[in-house]
Protein backbone atom coordinates (compact mmCIF):
# COMPACT_ATOMS: atom_id res chain seq x y z
CA UNK A 1 0.00 0.00 0.00
CA UNK A 2 1.26 3.72 -0.45
CA UNK A 3 2.72 5.02 2.69
CA UNK A 4 0.26 8.29 2.30
CA UNK A 5 2.09 10.70 4.78
CA UNK A 6 -1.49 12.77 5.60
CA UNK A 7 -3.01 9.79 7.56
CA UNK A 8 0.82 8.73 8.74
CA UNK A 9 1.27 12.06 10.55
CA UNK A 10 -2.56 11.86 11.35
CA UNK A 11 -2.31 8.49 13.10
CA UNK A 12 0.98 9.28 14.88
CA UNK A 13 0.33 12.74 16.08
CA UNK A 14 -3.70 12.22 16.69
CA UNK A 15 -2.14 8.38 18.84
CA UNK A 16 0.47 10.30 20.86
CA UNK A 17 -2.25 12.40 21.54
CA UNK A 18 -4.56 10.39 22.69
CA UNK A 19 -2.54 8.68 24.73
CA UNK A 20 -1.41 11.27 26.40
CA UNK A 21 -5.30 12.79 26.95
CA UNK A 22 -6.05 8.78 28.67
CA UNK A 23 -3.17 8.46 30.62
CA UNK A 24 -3.84 12.10 32.09
CA UNK A 25 -7.97 11.64 32.10
CA UNK A 26 -7.24 8.48 34.07
CA UNK A 27 -3.67 9.56 36.21
CA UNK A 28 -4.74 12.49 37.25
CA UNK A 29 -7.51 11.90 39.34
CA UNK A 30 -5.48 9.05 40.83
CA UNK A 31 -2.82 12.20 42.15
CA UNK A 32 -0.42 10.03 40.18
CA UNK A 33 0.88 13.57 38.40
CA UNK A 34 1.51 16.97 39.01
CA UNK A 35 -2.49 18.43 40.39
CA UNK A 36 -1.62 22.12 39.78
CA UNK A 37 -3.27 24.21 37.01
CA UNK A 38 -0.04 24.82 35.52
CA UNK A 39 0.68 21.20 34.61
CA UNK A 40 -2.70 20.74 33.77
CA UNK A 41 -3.23 23.22 31.16
CA UNK A 42 0.40 22.02 29.66
CA UNK A 43 -0.59 18.38 29.35
CA UNK A 44 -4.33 19.22 27.92
CA UNK A 45 -2.88 21.41 25.40
CA UNK A 46 -0.19 19.57 23.76
CA UNK A 47 -2.62 16.39 24.05
CA UNK A 48 -5.75 18.42 22.14
CA UNK A 49 -2.66 20.17 19.99
CA UNK A 50 -1.58 16.88 18.82
CA UNK A 51 -5.10 15.54 18.08
CA UNK A 52 -6.06 18.78 15.95
CA UNK A 53 -2.82 18.71 14.09
CA UNK A 54 -3.19 14.78 13.11
CA UNK A 55 -6.85 15.61 12.45
CA UNK A 56 -6.13 18.59 10.06
CA UNK A 57 -3.24 16.57 8.51
CA UNK A 58 -6.02 13.61 7.80
CA UNK A 59 -8.09 16.31 5.80
CA UNK A 60 -5.26 16.51 3.12
CA UNK A 61 -5.35 12.29 2.22
CA UNK A 62 -8.91 13.24 1.09
CA UNK A 63 -10.42 14.40 -2.60
CA UNK A 64 -12.92 16.81 -1.38
CA UNK A 65 -11.75 18.02 2.39
CA UNK A 66 -14.85 20.70 2.27
CA UNK A 67 -16.92 17.73 2.59
CA UNK A 68 -15.56 16.08 5.38
CA UNK A 69 -18.39 16.50 7.46
CA UNK A 70 -20.05 14.49 5.94
CA UNK A 71 -18.04 11.62 7.39
CA UNK A 72 -19.87 11.64 10.34
CA UNK A 73 -22.86 9.94 8.95
CA UNK A 74 -22.35 6.28 8.75
CA UNK A 75 -20.69 5.03 12.36
CA UNK A 76 -23.56 2.40 11.79
CA UNK A 77 -21.69 0.51 9.39
CA UNK A 78 -18.18 2.34 8.58
CA UNK A 79 -15.20 2.19 10.66
CA UNK A 80 -13.87 4.81 9.73
CA UNK A 81 -17.13 7.42 10.17
CA UNK A 82 -17.03 5.70 13.88
CA UNK A 83 -13.64 7.02 14.14
CA UNK A 84 -14.67 10.50 13.12
CA UNK A 85 -17.30 10.82 15.85
CA UNK A 86 -15.44 9.57 18.69
CA UNK A 87 -12.94 11.90 17.59
CA UNK A 88 -15.29 14.92 17.96
CA UNK A 89 -17.40 13.51 20.97
CA UNK A 90 -13.73 13.43 22.54
CA UNK A 91 -13.43 17.04 22.56
CA UNK A 92 -16.75 17.46 24.87
CA UNK A 93 -15.59 16.00 28.33
CA UNK A 94 -11.21 16.53 27.11
CA UNK A 95 -11.85 20.14 26.95
CA UNK A 96 -14.51 20.14 30.16
CA UNK A 97 -11.60 18.04 31.87
CA UNK A 98 -9.50 21.14 30.79
CA UNK A 99 -11.58 24.03 31.75
CA UNK A 100 -12.61 22.46 35.40
CA UNK A 101 -8.67 21.84 36.01
CA UNK A 102 -7.20 24.91 34.47
CA UNK A 103 -10.17 27.35 35.73
CA UNK A 104 -11.78 25.95 38.20
CA UNK A 105 -8.64 23.87 40.28
CA UNK A 106 -9.81 20.55 40.43
CA UNK A 107 -9.48 17.82 38.70
CA UNK A 108 -12.45 16.42 38.18
CA UNK A 109 -12.71 12.09 38.23
CA UNK A 110 -15.73 11.67 36.23
CA UNK A 111 -14.64 14.33 32.66
CA UNK A 112 -11.38 12.53 32.80
CA UNK A 113 -12.26 9.16 32.76
CA UNK A 114 -14.62 9.86 30.35
CA UNK A 115 -12.15 11.53 28.26
CA UNK A 116 -9.60 8.77 28.63
CA UNK A 117 -12.37 6.50 27.28
CA UNK A 118 -13.08 8.42 24.14
CA UNK A 119 -9.39 8.34 23.52
CA UNK A 120 -8.90 5.11 23.69
CA UNK A 121 -12.16 4.30 21.94
CA UNK A 122 -10.49 6.62 18.88
CA UNK A 123 -7.62 4.84 18.84
CA UNK A 124 -9.45 1.38 18.31
CA UNK A 125 -11.40 2.99 16.12
CA UNK A 126 -8.49 3.73 13.67
CA UNK A 127 -7.47 0.09 14.40
CA UNK A 128 -9.97 -0.86 12.74
CA UNK A 129 -10.09 0.81 9.90
CA UNK A 130 -7.19 -1.46 9.14
CA UNK A 131 -7.89 -4.43 10.99
CA UNK A 132 -11.33 -5.01 9.14
CA UNK A 133 -9.60 -4.94 5.62
CA UNK A 134 -10.35 -8.64 4.23
CA UNK A 135 -8.34 -7.46 0.72
CA UNK A 136 -4.96 -6.45 2.74
CA UNK A 137 -3.86 -9.52 4.17
CA UNK A 138 -1.09 -8.05 6.67
CA UNK A 139 -3.69 -5.64 8.10
CA UNK A 140 -6.67 -8.10 8.27
CA UNK A 141 -4.71 -9.25 11.46
CA UNK A 142 -5.49 -9.69 15.16
CA UNK A 143 -2.69 -7.33 16.17
CA UNK A 144 -3.19 -4.40 14.58
CA UNK A 145 -5.74 -3.16 16.65
CA UNK A 146 -3.57 -4.01 19.86
CA UNK A 147 -0.30 -2.59 18.38
CA UNK A 148 -2.20 1.05 17.18
CA UNK A 149 -3.16 1.02 21.07
CA UNK A 150 -0.03 0.19 22.46
CA UNK A 151 1.75 2.29 20.24
CA UNK A 152 -0.52 5.40 21.29
CA UNK A 153 -0.04 5.06 25.15
CA UNK A 154 3.54 4.38 24.60
CA UNK A 155 4.22 7.39 23.09
CA UNK A 156 1.52 9.39 25.09
CA UNK A 157 3.34 8.20 28.62
CA UNK A 158 6.76 9.35 26.65
CA UNK A 159 5.38 13.16 26.65
CA UNK A 160 3.36 12.96 29.54
CA UNK A 161 7.27 11.96 31.55
CA UNK A 162 8.53 15.19 29.38
CA UNK A 163 5.84 17.52 30.64
CA UNK A 164 5.86 16.53 34.16
CA UNK A 165 9.13 16.68 33.68
CA UNK A 166 9.21 20.52 33.11
CA UNK A 167 7.43 21.26 36.00
CA UNK A 168 9.08 18.44 38.72
CA UNK A 169 10.49 14.67 39.22
CA UNK A 170 7.72 11.89 39.35
CA UNK A 171 9.47 8.73 40.44
CA UNK A 172 6.19 6.65 39.25
CA UNK A 173 6.57 8.42 35.39
CA UNK A 174 9.63 6.67 33.86
CA UNK A 175 8.64 3.45 35.03
CA UNK A 176 4.99 3.78 33.37
CA UNK A 177 7.03 5.06 29.99
CA UNK A 178 8.96 1.91 30.44
CA UNK A 179 6.39 -0.60 30.64
CA UNK A 180 4.31 0.80 28.18
CA UNK A 181 7.46 0.61 25.88
CA UNK A 182 8.06 -2.93 26.71
CA UNK A 183 4.68 -3.71 26.17
CA UNK A 184 4.04 -1.97 22.74
CA UNK A 185 7.61 -3.63 21.47
CA UNK A 186 6.47 -6.98 22.47
CA UNK A 187 2.60 -6.22 20.65
CA UNK A 188 4.96 -5.01 17.26
CA UNK A 189 6.99 -8.19 17.56
CA UNK A 190 4.47 -10.26 17.85
CA UNK A 191 3.00 -8.48 14.87
CA UNK A 192 5.89 -8.67 12.37
CA UNK A 193 6.09 -12.09 13.69
CA UNK A 194 2.42 -12.63 12.25
CA UNK A 195 2.81 -11.41 9.12
CA UNK A 196 5.97 -12.73 8.14
CA UNK A 197 4.68 -16.66 8.80
CA UNK A 198 3.25 -18.05 5.70
CA UNK A 199 -0.51 -17.58 5.94
CA UNK A 200 -3.31 -19.04 3.29
CA UNK A 201 -4.09 -15.85 1.42
CA UNK A 202 -5.74 -15.59 -2.17
CA UNK A 203 -3.63 -16.90 -5.03
CA UNK A 204 -3.75 -15.37 -9.05
CA UNK A 205 -5.14 -18.76 -9.66
CA UNK A 206 -8.61 -17.76 -6.87
CA UNK A 207 -8.39 -14.73 -8.33
CA UNK A 208 -9.19 -15.69 -11.80
CA UNK A 209 -10.50 -18.50 -11.49
CA UNK A 210 -8.18 -20.45 -13.76
CA UNK A 211 -5.88 -22.09 -11.12
CA UNK A 212 -8.39 -25.05 -11.94
CA UNK A 213 -7.15 -25.29 -15.30
CA UNK A 214 -3.08 -24.95 -14.51
CA UNK A 215 -0.20 -22.50 -13.30
CA UNK A 216 -1.40 -18.75 -13.66
CA UNK A 217 0.58 -16.64 -15.09
CA UNK A 218 0.35 -12.76 -16.31
CA UNK A 219 1.05 -12.49 -20.01
CA UNK A 220 -0.28 -8.91 -20.68
CA UNK A 221 -1.25 -6.64 -18.85
CA UNK A 222 -4.60 -4.23 -19.43
CA UNK A 223 -2.00 -1.29 -19.72
CA UNK A 224 0.79 -0.11 -20.62
CA UNK A 225 1.88 2.40 -17.29
CA UNK A 226 0.56 2.08 -13.99
CA UNK A 227 -2.45 3.14 -13.42
CA UNK A 228 -4.49 3.87 -9.79
CA UNK A 229 -4.59 0.78 -8.55
CA UNK A 230 -1.06 -0.24 -9.27
CA UNK A 231 0.07 2.97 -8.14
CA UNK A 232 -2.17 3.14 -4.63
CA UNK A 233 -2.44 -0.51 -4.36
CA UNK A 234 0.91 -1.95 -5.96
CA UNK A 235 3.43 -0.21 -3.92
CA UNK A 236 5.89 -2.46 -2.29
CA UNK A 237 9.08 -2.34 -0.57
CA UNK A 238 12.29 -4.52 -0.78
CA UNK A 239 13.08 -7.05 1.83
CA UNK A 240 16.14 -5.53 2.37
CA UNK A 241 14.73 -2.27 2.57
CA UNK A 242 12.03 -3.24 4.95
CA UNK A 243 14.12 -5.42 6.94
CA UNK A 244 16.44 -2.12 7.83
CA UNK A 245 13.97 -0.19 9.03
CA UNK A 246 12.34 -2.27 10.89
CA UNK A 247 15.90 -2.15 12.88
CA UNK A 248 15.58 1.61 12.78
CA UNK A 249 12.02 1.16 14.34
CA UNK A 250 13.59 -0.97 17.03
CA UNK A 251 16.46 1.19 18.16
CA UNK A 252 14.70 4.70 17.55
CA UNK A 253 11.13 3.67 18.98
CA UNK A 254 11.46 1.42 21.50
CA UNK A 255 15.08 0.28 22.80
CA UNK A 256 16.68 3.84 22.83
CA UNK A 257 13.50 5.58 24.44
CA UNK A 258 13.68 2.51 27.54
CA UNK A 259 17.66 3.13 27.96
CA UNK A 260 16.83 7.10 28.28
CA UNK A 261 13.69 6.32 30.51
CA UNK A 262 16.03 4.40 32.94
CA UNK A 263 18.12 7.34 32.44
CA UNK A 264 15.21 9.52 33.84
CA UNK A 265 14.52 7.15 36.40
CA UNK A 266 17.79 7.88 38.37
CA UNK A 267 18.12 11.64 37.53
CA UNK A 268 17.01 14.92 39.29
CA UNK A 269 17.38 18.83 39.32
CA UNK A 270 17.82 20.71 36.29
CA UNK A 271 18.82 18.28 34.17
CA UNK A 272 15.67 15.80 34.80
CA UNK A 273 13.78 16.38 31.63
CA UNK A 274 16.68 15.97 29.50
CA UNK A 275 16.35 12.37 28.55
CA UNK A 276 12.50 12.63 28.49
CA UNK A 277 12.75 15.47 25.61
CA UNK A 278 14.97 12.87 23.80
CA UNK A 279 13.01 9.99 24.28
CA UNK A 280 9.87 11.58 23.09
CA UNK A 281 11.48 12.60 19.69
CA UNK A 282 13.39 9.66 19.01
CA UNK A 283 10.04 7.48 19.80
CA UNK A 284 8.05 9.97 17.56
CA UNK A 285 10.63 9.53 15.00
CA UNK A 286 10.74 5.79 15.55
CA UNK A 287 6.69 5.33 14.99
CA UNK A 288 6.60 7.40 12.13
CA UNK A 289 9.01 4.59 10.37
CA UNK A 290 7.17 2.42 11.92
CA UNK A 291 4.06 3.19 10.55
CA UNK A 292 5.30 4.19 6.89
CA UNK A 293 6.36 0.42 7.45
CA UNK A 294 3.35 -0.50 8.00
CA UNK A 295 1.90 0.50 4.84
CA UNK A 296 5.00 0.03 2.48
CA UNK A 297 4.89 -3.72 3.70
CA UNK A 298 0.82 -4.80 3.19
CA UNK A 299 0.33 -5.74 -0.33
CA UNK A 300 -3.50 -5.65 -1.49
CA UNK A 301 -4.50 -8.71 -2.94
CA UNK A 302 -5.97 -6.77 -6.15
CA UNK A 303 -2.00 -6.99 -7.55
CA UNK A 304 -2.46 -10.35 -7.75
CA UNK A 305 -4.66 -9.53 -11.08
CA UNK A 306 -1.11 -7.74 -11.97
CA UNK A 307 1.01 -10.82 -11.88
CA UNK A 308 2.40 -9.60 -7.72
CA UNK A 309 1.88 -11.76 -4.53
CA UNK A 310 0.21 -10.34 -1.50
CA UNK A 311 1.23 -11.73 1.80
CA UNK B 1 -27.03 5.14 3.68
CA UNK B 2 -24.31 2.64 3.29
CA UNK B 3 -25.64 -0.06 5.38
CA UNK B 4 -26.68 -2.64 3.14
CA UNK B 5 -30.04 -3.33 1.94
CA UNK B 6 -32.44 -4.85 5.09
CA UNK B 7 -33.24 -7.66 2.38
CA UNK B 8 -31.43 -9.15 -0.29
CA UNK B 9 -32.65 -7.47 -3.40
CA UNK B 10 -34.69 -10.15 -5.52
CA UNK B 11 -33.39 -8.98 -9.02
CA UNK B 12 -29.43 -9.11 -8.85
CA UNK B 13 -28.80 -7.58 -12.15
CA UNK B 14 -24.73 -8.51 -13.45
CA UNK B 15 -22.86 -10.05 -16.08
CA UNK B 16 -21.73 -13.19 -17.33
CA UNK B 17 -18.68 -13.18 -18.84
CA UNK B 18 -17.16 -16.72 -21.04
CA UNK B 19 -13.85 -16.72 -20.89
CA UNK B 20 -14.03 -19.75 -23.89
CA UNK B 21 -15.00 -16.83 -25.84
CA UNK B 22 -13.19 -14.18 -25.19
CA UNK B 23 -11.05 -12.86 -27.66
CA UNK B 24 -9.20 -9.91 -25.39
CA UNK B 25 -10.26 -7.52 -27.91
CA UNK B 26 -10.31 -5.06 -25.65
CA UNK B 27 -13.51 -3.26 -27.37
CA UNK B 28 -15.61 -4.06 -24.04
CA UNK B 29 -13.00 -1.45 -22.32
CA UNK B 30 -12.88 1.27 -25.10
CA UNK B 31 -16.74 1.38 -25.64
CA UNK B 32 -17.35 1.12 -21.39
CA UNK B 33 -14.58 4.54 -21.30
CA UNK B 34 -16.58 5.77 -24.29
CA UNK B 35 -19.56 5.42 -23.24
CA UNK B 36 -18.93 6.89 -19.21
CA UNK B 37 -17.01 10.07 -20.42
CA UNK B 38 -19.73 11.12 -21.66
CA UNK B 39 -22.55 9.67 -19.87
CA UNK B 40 -24.38 9.96 -15.86
CA UNK B 41 -20.51 9.79 -14.14
CA UNK B 42 -18.94 11.90 -16.51
CA UNK B 43 -15.95 12.94 -17.04
CA UNK B 44 -13.28 9.89 -16.54
CA UNK B 45 -10.81 11.57 -16.31
CA UNK B 46 -7.28 10.89 -18.58
CA UNK B 47 -3.75 12.20 -17.21
CA UNK B 48 -1.76 12.99 -19.57
CA UNK B 49 -3.45 10.47 -22.16
CA UNK B 50 -0.74 11.25 -24.91
CA UNK B 51 2.28 11.10 -22.91
CA UNK B 52 4.85 8.10 -22.29
CA UNK B 53 3.10 7.68 -18.54
CA UNK B 54 -0.61 7.76 -19.19
CA UNK B 55 -3.09 7.45 -16.79
CA UNK B 56 -6.90 7.65 -16.15
CA UNK B 57 -9.92 6.23 -15.36
CA UNK B 58 -11.35 3.46 -16.39
CA UNK B 59 -14.38 0.84 -15.45
CA UNK B 60 -13.10 -2.15 -17.05
CA UNK B 61 -9.24 -3.71 -17.70
CA UNK B 62 -8.61 -6.69 -20.09
CA UNK B 63 -6.12 -8.75 -18.38
CA UNK B 64 -4.35 -11.97 -20.48
CA UNK B 65 -3.03 -14.82 -18.92
CA UNK B 66 -1.21 -17.58 -19.52
CA UNK B 67 -2.31 -20.80 -17.94
CA UNK B 68 -0.30 -24.25 -18.18
CA UNK B 69 -0.84 -27.39 -16.30
CA UNK B 70 2.87 -28.77 -17.19
CA UNK B 71 2.25 -29.79 -20.41
CA UNK B 72 0.13 -27.60 -22.93
CA UNK B 73 0.15 -24.09 -22.33
CA UNK B 74 -2.88 -21.67 -23.10
CA UNK B 75 -3.62 -18.12 -23.09
CA UNK B 76 -7.11 -16.28 -21.54
CA UNK B 77 -8.09 -13.14 -21.97
CA UNK B 78 -9.39 -11.89 -19.08
CA UNK B 79 -12.04 -8.55 -18.60
CA UNK B 80 -12.41 -7.30 -15.29
CA UNK B 81 -14.65 -5.19 -13.69
CA UNK B 82 -17.25 -4.56 -10.82
CA UNK B 83 -18.88 -7.89 -9.69
CA UNK B 84 -21.91 -5.92 -8.00
CA UNK B 85 -21.15 -8.20 -4.41
CA UNK B 86 -24.08 -9.13 -2.72
CA UNK B 87 -21.57 -7.92 0.57
CA UNK B 88 -19.75 -5.38 -1.04
CA UNK B 89 -17.39 -4.15 2.00
CA UNK B 90 -17.13 -1.41 -0.52
CA UNK B 91 -20.64 0.67 0.22
CA UNK B 92 -20.00 -0.48 3.98
CA UNK B 93 -17.12 1.07 4.60
CA UNK B 94 -17.97 4.48 3.37
CA UNK B 95 -18.17 7.14 5.81
CA UNK B 96 -20.23 9.41 3.98
CA UNK B 97 -22.86 7.39 2.33
CA UNK B 98 -21.94 8.26 -0.83
CA UNK B 99 -21.26 4.20 -1.99
CA UNK B 100 -24.69 2.39 -1.72
CA UNK B 101 -25.86 -0.79 -3.13
CA UNK B 102 -29.61 -0.50 -4.73
CA UNK B 103 -32.14 -2.67 -3.56
CA UNK B 104 -34.17 -2.92 -6.36
CA UNK B 105 -31.66 -4.53 -8.58
CA UNK B 106 -28.58 -4.80 -6.41
CA UNK B 107 -26.26 -2.37 -8.47
CA UNK B 108 -23.68 -0.59 -6.53
CA UNK B 109 -23.46 2.92 -6.85
CA UNK B 110 -21.52 6.05 -5.88
CA UNK B 111 -23.35 9.04 -5.18
CA UNK B 112 -20.39 11.51 -6.25
CA UNK B 113 -22.05 14.35 -4.85
CA UNK B 114 -21.46 13.35 -1.00
CA UNK B 115 -17.89 11.61 -1.96
CA UNK B 116 -15.45 12.70 -0.17
CA UNK B 117 -12.40 11.15 -1.81
CA UNK B 118 -11.12 9.16 1.26
CA UNK B 119 -10.10 6.22 -1.24
CA UNK B 120 -10.84 3.20 1.86
CA UNK B 121 -13.96 1.51 -0.36
CA UNK B 122 -11.07 1.06 -3.20
CA UNK B 123 -8.80 -0.37 -0.24
CA UNK B 124 -11.72 -2.58 0.66
CA UNK B 125 -12.25 -3.80 -2.77
CA UNK B 126 -10.85 -7.32 -3.71
CA UNK B 127 -11.04 -6.56 -7.53
CA UNK B 128 -10.02 -3.40 -8.00
CA UNK B 129 -13.18 -2.28 -9.16
CA UNK B 130 -13.21 1.56 -7.76
CA UNK B 131 -10.66 4.11 -9.16
CA UNK B 132 -9.64 7.62 -7.88
CA UNK B 133 -10.49 10.58 -10.30
CA UNK B 134 -7.77 12.64 -9.26
CA UNK B 135 -9.10 16.04 -11.06
CA UNK B 136 -12.81 15.20 -9.54
CA UNK B 137 -11.57 14.48 -6.15
CA UNK B 138 -14.13 11.48 -6.08
CA UNK B 139 -13.73 8.11 -6.27
CA UNK B 140 -15.68 6.50 -9.97
CA UNK B 141 -17.08 2.56 -10.62
CA UNK B 142 -18.89 0.67 -12.63
CA UNK B 143 -22.56 1.89 -12.69
CA UNK B 144 -23.87 -1.46 -14.89
CA UNK B 145 -24.64 1.32 -17.07
CA UNK B 146 -28.08 2.41 -15.56
CA UNK B 147 -27.95 5.23 -17.83
CA UNK B 148 -28.23 2.63 -20.94
CA UNK B 149 -30.28 -0.35 -18.88
CA UNK B 150 -33.64 1.69 -18.06
CA UNK B 151 -33.19 4.14 -20.47
CA UNK B 152 -36.67 4.59 -22.44
CA UNK B 153 -35.43 6.39 -25.21
CA UNK B 154 -33.19 3.31 -26.40
CA UNK B 155 -34.55 0.46 -28.33
CA UNK B 156 -35.45 -2.56 -26.10
CA UNK B 157 -32.75 -4.86 -27.63
CA UNK B 158 -30.19 -1.59 -26.69
CA UNK B 159 -30.87 -1.61 -23.10
CA UNK B 160 -27.76 -3.65 -22.21
CA UNK B 161 -24.43 -2.37 -20.67
CA UNK B 162 -21.93 -0.84 -23.27
CA UNK B 163 -19.75 -3.73 -22.73
CA UNK B 164 -22.33 -5.84 -23.77
CA UNK B 165 -23.49 -3.93 -26.45
CA UNK B 166 -20.34 -3.73 -28.04
CA UNK B 167 -18.37 -7.29 -27.81
CA UNK B 168 -18.20 -8.20 -31.24
CA UNK B 169 -17.62 -11.96 -29.89
CA UNK B 170 -20.45 -12.49 -27.70
CA UNK B 171 -18.40 -13.08 -24.81
CA UNK B 172 -20.60 -11.00 -22.28
CA UNK B 173 -23.85 -11.74 -21.42
CA UNK B 174 -25.95 -9.38 -18.91
CA UNK B 175 -29.24 -10.11 -16.56
CA UNK B 176 -30.97 -11.39 -13.67
CA UNK B 177 -28.72 -13.32 -11.73
CA UNK B 178 -31.30 -13.36 -8.89
CA UNK B 179 -33.77 -15.21 -11.53
CA UNK B 180 -33.04 -18.89 -11.23
CA UNK B 181 -34.99 -19.23 -14.96
CA UNK B 182 -33.17 -16.26 -16.55
CA UNK B 183 -30.69 -16.96 -19.60
CA UNK B 184 -27.94 -15.72 -17.60
CA UNK B 185 -28.41 -17.88 -14.67
CA UNK B 186 -28.88 -21.05 -17.10
CA UNK B 187 -25.85 -20.54 -18.66
CA UNK B 188 -24.33 -20.25 -15.62
CA UNK B 189 -25.76 -23.49 -14.42
CA UNK B 190 -24.92 -25.19 -18.00
CA UNK B 191 -20.93 -23.98 -18.28
CA UNK B 192 -20.11 -24.31 -14.08
CA UNK B 193 -19.98 -20.09 -14.28
CA UNK B 194 -17.92 -19.39 -11.00
CA UNK B 195 -17.04 -16.42 -8.35
CA UNK B 196 -13.70 -14.66 -8.37
CA UNK B 197 -11.36 -14.83 -5.04
CA UNK B 198 -14.73 -16.57 -3.04
CA UNK B 199 -12.70 -16.87 -0.31
CA UNK B 200 -13.00 -13.09 -0.09
CA UNK B 201 -16.77 -13.73 0.78
CA UNK B 202 -18.11 -10.90 -1.08
CA UNK B 203 -20.50 -12.94 -2.72
CA UNK B 204 -20.20 -11.40 -6.19
CA UNK B 205 -22.83 -11.00 -8.32
CA UNK B 206 -20.72 -11.26 -11.96
CA UNK B 207 -19.93 -14.40 -12.74
CA UNK B 208 -17.32 -16.26 -15.04
CA UNK B 209 -17.31 -19.00 -17.67
CA UNK B 210 -14.10 -21.37 -17.13
CA UNK B 211 -12.69 -21.86 -20.89
CA UNK B 212 -13.91 -25.33 -21.91
CA UNK B 213 -11.48 -28.44 -21.51
CA UNK B 214 -8.73 -28.64 -24.00
CA UNK B 215 -8.52 -31.12 -25.99
CA UNK B 216 -4.79 -32.22 -26.78
CA UNK B 217 -4.61 -31.76 -30.28
CA UNK B 218 -7.28 -34.48 -31.27
CA UNK B 219 -10.36 -32.20 -31.74
CA UNK B 220 -8.57 -31.38 -35.45
CA UNK B 221 -5.88 -31.11 -37.72
CA UNK B 222 -2.88 -30.05 -36.30
CA UNK B 223 -1.57 -26.73 -37.78
CA UNK B 224 2.25 -28.21 -38.46
CA UNK B 225 1.18 -31.16 -40.02
CA UNK B 226 2.85 -31.18 -43.29
CA UNK B 227 0.65 -31.33 -46.39
CA UNK B 228 0.46 -34.60 -48.54
CA UNK B 229 3.52 -34.65 -50.93
CA UNK B 230 2.92 -34.86 -54.59
CA UNK B 231 4.77 -36.30 -57.35
CA UNK B 232 5.36 -33.95 -60.15
CA UNK B 233 4.08 -35.09 -63.13
CA UNK B 234 5.14 -34.42 -67.26
CA UNK B 235 7.98 -32.61 -67.95
CA UNK B 236 8.74 -31.57 -64.38
CA UNK B 237 8.62 -34.41 -63.13
CA UNK B 238 11.14 -35.92 -65.68
CA UNK B 239 13.20 -32.93 -64.59
CA UNK B 240 12.24 -33.71 -60.96
CA UNK B 241 13.49 -37.45 -61.51
CA UNK B 242 16.78 -36.32 -63.43
CA UNK B 243 17.63 -33.94 -60.55
CA UNK B 244 17.25 -36.04 -58.30
CA UNK B 245 19.18 -38.95 -59.68
CA UNK B 246 22.28 -36.72 -59.73
CA UNK B 247 23.89 -38.03 -56.67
Amino acid sequence: MHPSLSVIFFTTLSGAGYGLLALTGILAPLGAVPQDRRFGLAALAVALALIAAGLLSSLFHLGRPERAWRAFSQWRSSWLSREGVAAVITFVPALAFAGVWIFGGAVSAILGFLAAAGAITTVVCTGMIYRSLKPIPRWHNRWVVPNYVALAGMTGSAWLLLLARLDQVQPLLPLLALAATAAAAILKAAYWRSIDAPAPSPTAGSATGLGRLGTVRLFEAPHTSDNYLLKEMGFRIARKHAAKLRRIVLISGFVAPALLFCIALVTSGALAALPALVAAALMMLGVFVERWLFFAEAQHVVTLYYGGSPA
Amino acid sequence: MTSLPATSPSRRLGLVIDLDICVGCHACAVNCKEWNAGGAVAPLTDIDPYGSEPDGVWFNRVHTYEVSDGTAGRTVHFPRSCLHCAQPACVTVCPTGASYKRSEDGIVLINEELCIGCKLCSWACPYGAREFDRDAGVMKKCTLCIDRIYNETFAPEDRVPACVATCPASARHFGDLGDPGSAVSRLVADRGGYDLMPEMEYAPTNKYLPPRPCKDGKDGVSALEPAPSQAPKGLLGWLDRLLSSES
